[in-house]
Parts: structure tokens; sequence; C-alpha cells
């Protein structure tokens, strides 16, 4: 099953090469064969995805399946899954069993997929590497020394590694496309609003939005038609009609209009990387596209100002986590207070205090005007740059990180320097415009994702340019374990 | 020294909505612990919370209601603070754009004039849950069947002088949101409450005094008493040279006490921010319009009406629509007997003063209109005297049936057969030869004092039911034959 796309696992259920519950077996069975190497699941849920196999088998058997039926998956566990543990993992809530499922767990249940279980991230969500998670750091399946990306690590190494066609992740500032480029994979971020949030445990509210990792942009495209929609649960969702998200793929990329931001290719761009996506934006202007130099004069600010926001909402957010009702509590409290302080002072982690702090601090009287405040008028500017920019091109093209995936523990010490990893991907956040990571080559032996960014509700036009892209180079077909050992773009062309 | 009061209500109005401010769980009072209650209210992870428009319909209405500013953005923010009933560990309320804006309110004063009272803002957020200390052994139990419950909280100016106008202005908002239907107003069960801000001044000086501020006061009495508490405590500190900490009291009505709740080195600093969760509210004038065109008579209208129509006294007027089950119940006397003079008397009178003796609020009384209006009816048609209606009302009151059947009963039929009270008036006179000749004897200007002896001798014999006109005449009549 290694490394077969969700496409190739659908058309083999309806040929009935295999049952769902087959298929559903062996990728358990596979996951706890091998994951032990990357730690990329914090839990199975085998009980309840035979169930949900056996269920899609008898829908195949009458005729009435979906693309999707049948097709396993994972989940970032920051979904939560009704009967099922999720973590966000954290201390916090590592015994948090919801009595109900996401949203978009839900549409994907209803779509026939099969939940196999929840993969491991950033705790809360919050971190570029997948190092702070309660359940220990996820290891890169292209480079076991190299970290897997974050915060959606876990989901990323699973389908890196064959382990699942697809997984879930979330993105407040870049936690599916970084990952997704550090391990080769096509993940993409949809508009703010275009994907429900209720049932996603929330980091930063104004910024996180759901969305899939796949091997290819089709697949990424069909596991999208089933998370997105209106949501009358999550009132930031839009109230727009859902487009078929596969229905553009093949078109032709003539005339396309591509913007390159200076600002993405200054000096803390590694070179290295830098030719693979300029190498990448050459073969889309084979394709047709018109390459066009535009500036986001903001982007730098988006590092400042998203760092002030997502503390500050996160601050707020994570506030339940008390210890009162549900998650953990500290042992003995000896009154309010000790119960207050302890059970957050043990439930979390380094960077999630850390990020509480500084967001109680933004929010505070006498600080909210300097920090919260300003950082929202920045906002405000990087939307402005967005709109102004895309006005000119159809998209804007760039990396997603600086640097190929880092080595496990090199940024560990130096928040700030973690920090830097997520400049060109939080400003995306920051507008609430759709963006995508796809596979463009690796350094070293190590991928480098190509960012795609494009304007509100445009997720169709991001997909159809990385499918086509994909149709002329196989990047994304590339894997940890293939018999090409992955060389560099240069190499390769040599 | 002679000091100033001032005095500003924050009132909170939980609105009658069916479900919640932000969850579709139901929003009632009295279910068992937490039965009322959805993922949002428990603040479960991955909960969002969806706005009831219903909500914003009632506070629109409250605002058009008080001729205030509607603002049409309006942003919910969240007030962050930890506490157990607390489950999302922030209350979402509205900070810096509530959704009604300035407005006013004019109470009517005991010297019968009127004041307005300003109307700084009106703003929706969330209740929270209560903890229970009882019954817990030593625990502390978490009901959140009110969390996320939808409240109106209306913040007056510091604008009334004392707590008599402080009670009329509650009264009078009471008399609003149940006439437009956003509330119950039921204060016993907290569907209505206030907070009210208390300082006090030398006379004369426009510089404000250090508040207290008084919690969660739920009847029109205790306002009263809390108020003129908290300021004698206030002038006693001053008098004796000390100064007013500024805090948050709690009024103890068995010990008609004010304490302090929580010291101002544990306030708060509550970190409001606009709630990412909701979409800043956004009406127009079209739908400010409809539901301005949709509300019912206001208070104001209805006693102006009642004046207008009824005929009544501006005063009778105006006592009579300071509540809408008041005005409502009057306006049923009147159908059933027509006459509103006497509704308003009976009404304002008897009906109110036995709900004083029996410390009991409209809605309770157990003397239903229309056996009210039958009882008028009876009095108009000359088969009870007042007096005899007086005590068909205490009957009535006891709930001992039907209007005729009561003045069947108890023999209270007013005697209007000339012949019988003719009898009577001749045995009076008869039986009473001293007071005979003294009628006699006296100046003619001072017989009519005396004649009272012979009315109560012969209401006295007739048992009260004879009818006072026709006994009035004919002993005059019949006296001075004798002179």
């Amino acid at each position: 099953m290694t490394h077969k796309t969700l496409v190739q696992i659908a058309k083999d259920l309806a040929a009935g090469k295999y049952s769902s519950r087959e298929i559903t077996q062996d990728i358990i069975a596979d996951i706890k064969a091998r994951d032990a190497v990357y730690n990329s699941f914090i839990s199975l849920s085998e009980d309840l995805a035979l169930g949900q196999a056996d269920a899609a088998d008898a829908r195949i058997k009458v005729g009435n399946a979906d693309i999707l039926t049948g097709v396993p998956f994972a989940h970032k566990d920051l979904f939560c899954t009704q009967g099922h543990t999720t973590t966000a993992a954290s201390k916090m809530l590592a015994n948090f069993v919801p009595p109900y499922e996401s949203t978009v767990g839900q549409r994907l249940l209803s779509a026939g997929a099969v939940c196999v279980g929840k993969t491991n991230m950033d705790e809360f969500a919050m971190g570029s590497s997948n190092e702070s998670s309660f359940f220990g750091a996820v290891k890169n399946p292209w480079d076991l020394n190299a970290v897997p990306g974050g915060s959606s690590g876990g989901s990323a190494a699973a389908v890196a590694a064959g382990l699942v066609p697809a997984a879930t992740g979330t993105d407040t500032g870049g936690s599916i496309r970084q990952p997704a480029s550090f391990c080769n994979l096509t993940g993409i971020k949809p508009t703010y609003g275009r994907v429900s949030r209720f049932g996603i445990i929330a980091y930063a509210s104004s910024l996180d939005q759901a969305g899939p990792m796949c091997q290819t942009a089709e697949d990424a495209a069909i596991m999208l038609n089933a998370m997105a929609g209106f949501d009358e649960q999550d009132s930031t969702s839009v109230q727009q009609e859902t487009p078929d998200f596969t229905a553009e793929l093949n078109l032709p990329l003539h005339g396309l209009k591509v913007g390159l931001p200076k600002e993405f290719f200054g000096p803390g761009l590694n070179p290295q990387v830098a030719e693979c996506i300029m190498a990448a934006v050459k073969e889309i202007e084979k394709l047709g596209a018109q390459i066009i130099d535009i500036s986001l004069p903001n982007l730098e600010l988006s590092i400042p100002a998203y760092y002030v926001i997502a503390p500050s909402e996160a601050s707020s957010n994570l506030s339940r986590f008390d210890g009162v009702r549900y998650g953990y509590r500290c042992d003995k409290p000896e009154n309010l207070m000790d119960l207050y302080c302890r059970t957050r002072a043990e439930g979390f982690g380094t960077e999630v205090k850390r990020r509480i702090m500084v967001g109680t601090y933004a929010l505070s009287e006498g600080y909210y005007d300097a920090y919260y405040v300003k950082a929202q008028r920045i906002r405000r500017l990087i939307k402005d740059d967005f709109a102004r920019a895309l006005s000119q091109v159809d998209v804007i093209m760039g990396p997603v990180a600086p640097t190929p995936a880092f080595d496990l523990g090199s940024n560990t010490k130096d928040p700030v320097a973690m920090y830097l990893e997520d400049i060109y991907t939080l400003s995306a956040n920051m507008a609430g415009i759709p963006a995508m990571s796809a596979p463009a080559g690796f350094v070293n032996g190590r991928p480098v994702g190509l960012h795609i960014m494009g304007n509100y509700f445009a997720e169709a036009k991001l997909l159809n340019i990385a499918h086509q892209y994909q149709q002329v180079t196989d990047w994304h077909l590339q894997t940890p374990t293939s018999n090409n050992v992955p060389v560099s773009n240069q190499e390769k062309g040599a | 020294m002679s000091w100033e009061i001032v005095i500003g209500l924050e009132i909170h109005v939980q609105l009658a909505t069916k479900s919640k401010l932000f969850s579709g769980a139901k929003a009632g009072f009295g279910a068992a612990p937490n039965t009322q209650t959805t993922l949002v209210d428990l603040g479960m992870p991955g909960a969002l919370p969806v706005f009831n428009q219903e909500a914003l319909r009632m506070a629109v209405a409250f605002g058009t209601a008080i001729d205030a500013e509607v603002c049409k953005h309006s942003v919910f923010a969240r007030k962050n603070y930890f506490y157990p009933d607390s489950p999302k560990g922030y209350q979402t309320s509205q900070m810096d754009h509530p959704i009604v804006g300035l407005g006013h309110l004019d109470i009517q004063l005991e010297d019968r004039s009127i004041k307005r009272i300003g109307v700084t803002r009106a703003h929706l957020e969330e209740d929270a849950g209560k903890s229970l200390h009882e019954d817990y052994d030593g625990m502390t139990g978490i009901d959140l069947n009110r969390s996320s419950t939808p409240l109106l909280e209306i913040v007056s100016e510091p604008d009334m002088r004392n707590a008599k106008e402080a009670v009329a202005y509650m009264r009078k908002m009471h008399a609003i949101v149940t006439t437009i239907g956003i509330s119950d107003g039921n204060m016993a069960e907290g569907s209505m409450r206030c907070d009210a801000n208390v300082s006090i001044r030398p006379k004369g000086q426009e510089k404000l005094g250090t508040r207290a501020e008084l919690k969660n006061i739920n009847s029109f009495k205790f306002i009263e008493r809390a108020i003129n508490v908290e300021v004698e405590r206030q002038i006693d500190i001053l008098e004796d040279g000390g100064k007013i900490v500024q805090e948050t009291r709690l009024y103890d009505s068995d010990k008609n006490e004010t304490r302090p709740m929580r010291s101002k080195e544990e306030a708060n600093d509550y970190r409001y921010f606009p709630c990412p969760d909701l979409l800043p509210v956004e009406i127009d004038d079209a739908y400010i319009d409809a539901i301005r065109q949709s509300l019912p008579e206001l208070p104001d209208q209805r006693s102006a009406r009642f004046v207008s129509q009824l005929g009544l006294s501006e005063y009778d007027a105006s006592v009579l629509s300071a509540s809408r089950t008041l005005a409502d119940y009057f306006e049923a006397v009147v159908l059933v007997c027509n006459d509103a003079k006497l509704s308003a008397n009976w009404v304002t009178g008897e009906l109110s003063k036995y709900m004083n003796q029996h410390n009991v609020e409209i809605d309770q009384v157990p003397v239903t209109a229309v056996h009210l209006g039958q009882l008028i009816n009876r009095i108009m048609d000359d088969t009870i005297n007042s007096k005899g209606a007086k005590a068909v009302f205490d009957e009535l009151w006891n709930q001992a049936g039907e209007v005729d059947a009561i003045i069947e009963a108890n023999g209270l039929k007013q005697v209007s057969d000339i012949g019988a009270i003719e009898a009577m008036v001749d045995d009076v006179i008869a039986s009473s030869p001293k007071q005979v000749q003294q009628y006699a004897d006296a100046e003619v200007e001072k017989r009519g004092k005396m004649l009272g002896f012979f009315m109560g001798q012969v209401m006295k014999a007739s048992k009260g039911s004879a009818n006072p006109g026709q006994v009035n005449g004919l002993l005059k009549k019949k006296l001075d034959l004798l002179c």
C-alpha cells in the first residue's frame, strides 16, 4: 500500500482489488510496525476505523460510494474525534475524549473516509518543528536527523513515510505549508472561513484554518472537497458556495500572471532553496505563465504582528484549560488558586506557557494599544499589500520557508530563531488568503516546497497550478524509500 | 455638613429568548443542574459561539423603546478572568462598541414632577454559571445552566440623587422591558437585577466622591434599603474624618448592611479584546425601523392614553402604567365594568392596599380583573354599597367564589325596598326619643351633622345593606316633619 495516492486507493476500492477493511488493517499494521522511528502518531483508533471501514465496504457494495468512501486517512490530533482521545499533543488533554466530532471530521466521515488515528503535532499547534509535543518530537522520514516542520509535523511525516495517503492539518501561521515543504507534500491552507473551525481546538481563532496534506494536488483537491463548506456552528465560516476543487485541475496555465515578491527572495533565503524555487517558476513560465516582479513592502512586519496577535488570542483561548471540567488536574489542590496555578503550570509545556504569557502581556491594560491595536493595524497593511499585489497578478509565488528542514534540536534554544522560520507563511494567515505548498526539489536530500498564494476563494486556481506543475515534474512522486535517492535540482538539471 | 447623594445603576436584564446568547441550549430557570447546556456553554475545546439573532432584535427593541442611539456596528469582546462558573475563562460581552448608545428615561418623582435620567449605554453579554457552595460536603458544585444566557446590561449616568429616584428608575425600566416583552422581569429569579454605584459629596461640590458598587440587588425594596444604608455608612465615615474606599460591596438584607466583596487590590485586569470567534454585528436602518414600528404601546404612551381616552388624572395614569401587568389588569377591569375612574380607584386603592399588606405583586393577586370588574358593576347598579363592596373584595381576596354568590351568601345585598327601609327608619326614630328631641332643638345648620347618629342606627339595623342614599332621604324627611 505504501505511497499509493488517495486516487489510486479509491480506484482499487472501486475495482474491488481489496476492501476498505483490508487496507485499513494493512495500514494500521504498517503504522504499528514502522512508526516507532518517526513518532508521527499519538494514537491509533483501530476499532473505530474498522467500524468505519465496514460501513464503507457496505456502501461500496450497494454502489453508494463517494470517491473517499473507504479511503483511510489520519487526523491531526487537534481535531476532536468523538469517542477517541484528542490531546492537542498536550499533557493538559492527554486523557480528553470528546463527546463530539469536529465539523471537518464529520464531513470526512460522511464521505465515508476512514480515520485510522491521530497524528503528532506541536503542543496546541504552537511550533514550527514539532518538537514541542508532550508525546515527543517527530522525525522527518527524508532524514531522521531533521525536523518534519510544524505544527502539523506528524501529519506530514505520516504521509511522507507512506503510512497514510492523506492527513488533515491546521495552519495558523504556516503549520500546513511548512511541514508539507519539509516533507515533500502538497498541502493547502484554504481561505479563512472556507473550512469550519468547529471542533478543532483553537490556537488563534482569527488565523486558524484547516486543510489537507497529501502527495498530489489532485488528492488535496479531493480532500478539500470533503472538508470545505459553510457551517452554521462556526460564525466565521463563509456562506459561499463551495466549488468542486477538482474541476479546474486540468485547465492550461496560458496567460497566468505570477508575481514574485522581491521580499521573498531577500538575504535570509538559503540560496539553494532560491534555486529550487526559481527553477520551479521557470517550469511554470514554460507552461504559459507570465512572471512579474512585485513587492509586499510590509512582509517583514508580519513576524512581530503575528507574534502579538496569535499569542493574544491563544492566551484567551487556552483559559478554558483550568482543571475544572476536563483534562489534566493537578494532584490535591489546596484551594482554587492552587488548582489553577499548578494545573496550568504542570499541564502546559514551555512554548505554550511562553505564548500565553506574551499574549497576556500584550492584552494588559496600558500595553493593549501599543501591542494588540498596533499589530491589528499592521495586519491591515499586510492585507492591503496583498490586495494591491493581487490586483496586478493572479497568484504570488516564492519559497515556503527560508531553509529546508533543519536539524532536530537546532532551534529549540532560541525561540526567536524558530519564529523567523515563519517569515514567508505568516502573511497569508494575516490576510486570510489561500496558500499552498507543492514539492519543488531537494537540497542535500531535504525537500523544498514551492509556495503559491492567491486571492480569496482562489483555492481551485492554486490547485490547478500545482496539478499542472505536477504533470511536468516528478518531485511529488519521490519518496524517502524510493530507489532513486533524491538529488538536488542542480544535479538533476545537470 | 449637608451631603448630596449620587447614584448610578447598572441593570442586568435577562432576555426572554428561547435559547442562549451563543448556543442552542434552552435558556430557562429551574432545571436540574447542567441539563440545559451544550458544548459551547460547557466551554469544551473547539466549541464555537453562534450569536442568537433574537437577542439582537430584543436589544434593538430596547434601544428604540428608550429612543437611544442604536449602533449599526457593534462588537463582542472577551472579558478574561478565571472562575469555576466561567467555563471558557472569559465572558463574551461588549466593550468599545455596544449595541445601544446614549439614551434617557423620564421618571416621576414623589412630588409628581418629571426627572430625566441619562442612559449611557446598553450592551449584550452572556451570563456566567453558578457556583453552588451548599450541599456538596465541603466541595463546590458548578451549574452551567445559566452559562451563556443572554443579558442586556443597561448603564445609567450618575443622575439619581436619592434611593427613591433609583427605585423609580428601576421600576420604569422594568415596565419598559416587560412591556416590549424582552424579559419576564422576574426579580426573584434574577431575570432583572442591578448594581448600584453610590457616592456622596458635600452639597455644591462638583467633583464626584469615591463610590462603592453594591452588587446584585434583586428587589425594588432592597434597592432602596441598600442605597440608604450605604449612604449612612459613607456619611458616618466621612464625618468621622475617614475616607471611602472604592470597592465592590454586597447588601445583606437580613442584617440590613453592606459589606465588602473584594477589595481593589484584587481587581482584575480583564484584558478585553474583540472576540475573534464572532463577527462584528452589522445592522441597517431598515432593520432598526422595522423593530421600532413593531414596538407595542410603551408605558409613557399608555399613560397619555389613560388621560386622554379614559379621563384619568395624570397621577393615576402614571401609577397605573408603571407596570405592564398592572396596566393590563386595570384595562381588563375597565373592559368588564366600563368605568375607568371607579376601576382606577379600586386598583390604586383597595387592591394596592391588599397587595402591600400581603406583600404580593400584581401578577400574584388572587382577585381576577373580571371579578373586580363585576364587583364594580354591582356597585354601579346599586346592588351593593361601598361598605358591602369592601366585604365582597375581602371575600374575593380569600378566593371565596363568584361575586354574586358572595353577595348572596353574606346577605350583602343592598336593601332598596322603600317599605322595608321606612319601617327601619320608623323603628329607630321611635326608639330614640332623646336624640329626636336634641335634633329638634338644634339649629337647622347643625342638624346635618346630627343625622349621622340615625344613619348609623339604621345601617346597623339593616346589617349594612340598606341603600344609604334612600336611608338618608327618608330620615331627613321624617325628622323634619317631627320638628
